[in-house]
């Protein structure tokens, strides 16, 4: 395979490459630099070498955020993306109603993250929360500020409710990118509905899908507001994540050592699990 | 740069990062990376494979200060090691 390679091209990447030196690479490089210091003001610091590194990864506080993290992204993964697509397949796609079910679709995307956790803590409560009072209602003792179960179902409830519209609106305009004569080569064939989806929609949703997974993944990963609002990490810290255990400690406690050293922990987990989701998800499309 | 609260192992650290990937490019130019398959599960450019050996040597760096009392320099010993028989044979 030869390409032509034509080097002018990057230099029209160099503004991207400024930007994103200015608000990423450098910030990451006094990150690091961060970490492995004791400051207390820009005259006073000392040299610690992997001290923090070696308090961050010790403590179990931070263990059992990264396990309930894990937990966390990969539950709503698990319902966000069979949900999403089964929403897309479910959308009317000609006329008035197909607009009409995209507006509503995209509601929740609109709102704020920390106004979403406003609403469910609302909406969740037994008093005055309709779905609180409905579960109660059910004779189901539902209360998510003293109930860990609760509290995670209502957070789960919450992304989901918040996020499934994305992979939803996603798969939506895979499907609508599928050509109509691959269905009408399924109608002659006698294809069945299961068919059809197992063979023409879902190959054709991956380049989405791949997308839709890894966008997920990332930003239920560093969930913060959300979670902050509605449960503040509670009750005890059954629903505490890894940004919020973070925050506590950079600006609640101002230990920026530590923070540096688990933001670069943190960083390091989220860059290994996108890579190894972006090249199964590639292998998998390379072998068809 | 004041700022930055710049540390000599930190500065060596990010000179030798830089150094890398100059030193990738100009090879990338001299002769070109083919797509290959070594005893990873996985084809790989040389790219590639650089991208899995740092990140792969920032866990064995972190392993083993998280779960060892030797001295980092053993980790980095290992992790040139690592890398240099990645980038041979991965």
């Amino acid at each position: 395979m030869n390409k032509v390679e034509n080097n002018k091209a990057w230099f029209l990447v160099l503004p991207v490459f400024a930007i994103v030196a200015f608000s990423a690479i450098i910030p990451l490089m006094t990150v690091v630099n961060y970490s492995v210091q004791d400051i207390f003001d820009p005259q006073t610091r000392y040299f610690v070498g992997t001290e923090w590194f070696k308090m961050v990864m010790t403590d179990s506080d931070l263990h059992g955020a990264l396990l309930r993290q894990f937990i966390f992204s990969f539950t709503i993964l698990a319902i966000e993306i069979p949900l999403g697509i089964a929403v897309a397949l479910m959308m009317p796609t000609k006329g008035r109603g197909a607009s009409l079910a995209l507006i509503l679709v995209a509601i929740p995307l609109l709102i704020p993250w920390n106004v979403v956790g406003t609403i469910w803590q609302i909406f969740g409560r037994g008093d005055i929360g309709l779905f609180g009072a409905a579960m109660n209602g059910l004779g189901i003792d539902y209360n998510y500020a003293s109930n860990p179960m609760h509290a995670w179902l209502t957070v789960v409830l919450m992304d989901v409710w918040h996020w499934t519209p994305l992979v939803a609106l996603l798969c939506y305009s895979g499907l609508r990118a599928i050509p109509e004569v691959y269905y009408q080569a399924a109608r002659i064939d006698r294809a069945s509905r299961w068919a059809v989806f197992r063979y023409i929609q879902l190959p054709k949703l991956t380049n989405v899908l791949i997308i839709g997974v890894l966008l997920r993944f990332m930003d239920s990963f560093m969930i913060y507001a959300e979670p902050f609002v509605l449960t503040g990490g509670g009750p005890g810290t059954s629903t505490t994540f890894l940004s919020q255990s973070l925050v506590t400690q950079a600006i609640g406690q101002f230990d920026l050592g530590p923070a540096a050293a688990f933001s670069l922990v943190y960083f390091l987990i989220i860059l290994a699990v996108c890579w190894v989701f972006y090249t199964t998800i590639m292998n998998m499309q390379k072998d068809k | 740069m004041a700022w930055m609260s710049w540390t000599l192992p930190t500065a060596l650290f990010f000179l030798s990062i830089f150094l890398i990937l100059v030193g990738m490019t100009a090879w990338q130019i001299a002769s070109p990376s083919v797509e290959r398959k070594g005893f990873l599960p996985l084809e790989t450019t040389r790219g590639d494979r650089l991208f899995i050996g740092l990140l792969s040597s920032a866990y064995i760096h972190l392993a083993f200060v998280a779960l060892t009392e030797v001295h980092i320099a053993v980790a980095t010993v290992l992790s040139v090691i690592w890398m240099s028989f990645l980038m041979r044979w991965g």
